[in-house]
């Protein structure tokens, strides 16, 4: 039994290809945690006397709380005042006017990463901010976004320009206290992206963050916000990776979507940290985000879609408060663990408002030594009148040594409401591999294929060339020499 | 005419148990050979063991396909090579679309013979034809492949990815075993359809009742690991009359 596992073991490890370290003259760094440390980042980034009051506030309440524990996870504890909380590299400080002044040393570090900048390679239908450790290097399309109205930015640039749109929005869906890594990030988070949608515009092309962190031991405190308004559309997605060290990173977001009456926002993410050496488990990204969406607005939409495949630890539940009546929240999830990767993940769907419905599809992958839970909670409140829920969980686990768990809570108040749960739990087998091998199918052919089919419900969830995208990193990460 | 498969000498073993103990057997090309045993006495493993099941460790002898020692080749390369097995337990795999895995195997081949691939419209008349040729219904290839089938389902499906693969060695491992006499029938008829001069069969049966629709040329008794007679159609007869303790197995 033991040869045959290693031989399906085999599939799985493939080396990390994004894991890369850009040399940079190192600019300013902040170490340690300390209300000094918050000041020096709200004045370096000339920020309004209400954010600074905002950071200050929800420091002095993370003071006051504990370390979460409940989740399936295990990890030793984490030394905050280790972590670098600001890092800019001296090429990314300067306030830059176009595309052309950003160092070629930083356009370089995205090409490599598949994610060209340059007027010349952008990205054709794609509008891309590109952040690198705690700063945005570039947003692309902006002009002509500005044209449809819409606005795409970074975070730190909406502060200076939109002060009364983040104002008004920030903290209203993730209070600032809400949880010890979300009270974190919002006393020290950096950048991240801002999006604004007004009324009655679709937004004309994708929108896309892509996260890098590049400095060691230092932590990314990302803050994205978006707001779509009445009858407005957009498709934002995420990407990550980050290069191989030897110690854990932490990655501490906080993104808060908006949406108001019949507004729709789709939100995909495809997560590719670094997840750690695969034997020993050293290394690799914490990934500890807070996630959620506020349907306000009547038949208002919020939908999740994500694909994580990267990072040690993975805590991560995207959310939705469906308050407006009539609307919809749904959540998308692959999540693949291998090595000694552990991933705790799934969503909220808290049903206010009347006739709101949810779906949940959740896959989990587990290979080798990694532990895969999903933890849900379908809430529906008193006044939630014909709310309904659809979850499906399934989980698949490649080899004898993973673990895979599911957490569905349940809280109902209201009577007249439906609530269906289904879960399925399967393995690939020697026995299928071997299949399609007998039909001159190869064996990583055979992994990918079945892999894609377990997920093809999510994948087809994503924006067109990312379900391509996203199809193509399962693979890589699936496909492996074979011995 | 041209030796087809040689098996000289083999031994093999499952699990630290010897099961095939000294097997010699030579198939030419438009030969269909019946293996009939008792229980245990090694069939399926030989049907294994030809197409490279893992679980299998061979302990001696060779085995020759077309010129080429088989026993050094993987699975797909023999596979590639015209080596099909219809196996006794057809395997599920849930997700995986039936039609998309015909076409992935038949354009596995393709591209080993250096052709460029089908596309899936391409694919969708070739597969017509097939499906009619071995009777089985459109249906079939929108589910996943063998998730959910019945027994009789499992084996017409096999059926159908012998007529689009089109081996040069079909090993049939206990086709017949959980079809019902119709099912029977047709699925026989599909795969006496399939045959021509330059292929040939291996079927390995409990019951005799499968060689009165597929008819071999040569019969062989398998007994605790070796062939213990060989004949012609008559001997599944007699051995149908007087079971396998007359011949002392």
């Amino acid at each position: 039994m033991t040869d045959k596992n290693i031989r399906i073991e085999d599939l799985v490890n493939r080396d990390y290809q994004y894991g890369f370290k850009t040399e940079l003259e190192p600019g300013t760094t902040v170490q340690g945690l300390s209300e000094d440390t918050i000041r020096f980042i709200s004045a370096h980034k000339k920020e309004p006397k209400f954010m600074l009051d905002f950071r200050l506030k929800a420091y002095r309440q993370w003071l006051k709380m504990k370390e979460p524990r409940w989740a399936h996870l295990q990890y030793a504890p984490i030394d905050y005042q280790n972590i670098i909380y600001y890092a800019e590299p001296k090429a990314a400080a300067k306030k830059l006017k176009s595309l052309d002044e950003v160092d070629p040393e930083l356009l370089r570090t995205f090409e490599k990463l598949g994610i060209p900048l340059t007027e010349q390679k952008k990205l054709a239908g794609v509008a891309v901010d590109a952040i690198f450790d705690s700063v945005s290097v570039a947003t692309t399309f902006k002009e002509k976004l500005r044209e449809a109205g819409v606005i795409f930015c970074s975070f730190s640039e909406a502060v200076q320009e939109h002060p009364e749109i983040v104002e008004k929005y920030l903290s209203s869906v993730v209070p600032a206290t809400d949880n010890f890594f979300a009270a974190l990030n919002s006393a020290v988070f950096t950048d991240g992206s801002f999006v604004y949608v007004p009324r009655d515009t679709r937004c004309p092309m994708e929108l896309s963050s892509y996260f890098r962190i590049n400095t060691e031991n230092s932590g990314q405190f990302e803050r994205t916000l978006i707001v779509v308004e009445e009858n407005s559309h957009v498709s934002y997605l995420e990407g990550c990776t980050a290069p191989k060290f030897d110690t854990h990173q932490l990655h501490a977001a906080v993104v808060e979507l908006v949406a108001l009456d019949h507004a729709e926002i789709k939100y995909s993410t495809v997560q590719n940290w670094y997840a750690g050496d695969p034997a020993t488990g050293k290394g690799g990204i914490y990934n500890f985000v807070t996630k959620r969406g506020k349907c306000a607005g009547r038949r208002s939409k919020i939908s999740w879609t994500q694909v994580e495949t990267g990072s040690a630890i993975t805590w991560k539940y995207p959310s939705c408060i469906l308050s407006g009546d009539d609307s919809v929240g749904e959540f998308y999830s692959v999540a693949l663990t291998t090595g000694k990767q552990q991933a705790d993940t799934g969503t909220k769907m808290i049903h206010i408002g009347k006739n709101t419905r949810s779906t949940i599809v959740s896959k989990g992958i587990s290979a080798g030594q990694a532990s895969n839970n999903y933890r849900g909670l379908v809430q529906v409140s008193k006044g939630a009148e014909g709310a309904r829920n659809f979850t499906q969980c399934d989980s698949l686990l490649i080899g004898p040594n993973c673990g895979a768990h599911t957490f569905p809570y349940i809280d109902l108040q209201n009577a007249s409401s439906q609530v269906e749960h289904e879960a399925t739990t399967s393995r690939v087998s020697e026995d299928q591999l071997f299949y399609f091998q007998q039909r001159g199918i190869s064996k990583e052919d055979a992994m990918s294929s079945i892999i894609n089919g377990f997920c093809k419900q999510v994948f087809r969830e994503l924006p067109g060339e990312f379900a391509v995208e996203a199809t193509q990193l399962l693979g890589l990460k699936l496909e492996g020499t074979v011995g | 005419m041209n030796r087809m498969l040689e098996i000289r000498g083999l031994k093999a073993r499952i699990a630290g148990n010897d099961i095939l103990k000294g097997v010699d057997l030579t198939i030419r090309a438009g030969e269909t050979h019946a293996l009939m045993g008792p229980n245990g006495s090694g069939k399926s493993t030989l049907a294994k063991v030809i197409s490279g099941d893992p679980s299998v460790e061979i302990t001696a002898g060779e085995v020759n396909f077309e010129g080429h020692n088989l026993l050094e080749m993987e699975p797909e390369a023999r596979a590639l090579a015209g080596i099909f097995l219809a196996f006794q337990y057809p395997v599920e795999i849930p997700g995986v679309n039936n039609a998309a895995f015909l076409r992935m195997a038949y354009n596995a081949q393709r591209k080993a013979r250096g052709q460029e691939p089908a596309d899936p419209m391409e694919f969708d008349e070739i597969l017509k034809l097939k499906r009619e040729a071995v009777e089985v219904s459109a249906e079939f290839l929108d589910r996943a492949v063998n998730h959910g089938f019945s027994g009789g389902e499992k084996k017409r499906n096999e059926v159908l990815q012998m007529a689009v693969l089109e081996p040069k060695l079909a090993l049939l491992d206990e086709t017949d075993s959980g079809l019902d006499v119709d099912a029977l029938r047709s699925v026989a008829r599909g795969v006496n359809r399939l045959k021509t001069p330059s292929n040939a069969r291996l079927v390995v049966t409990h019951y005799q009742r499968l060689l009165d629709y597929i008819v071999p040329d040569f019969v062989h008794i398998l007994a605790d690991g070796r062939v213990l007679r060989s004949g012609d159609k008559t001997l599944a007869l007699e051995v149908e009359k007087r079971g396998y303790d007359w011949l002392g197995a």
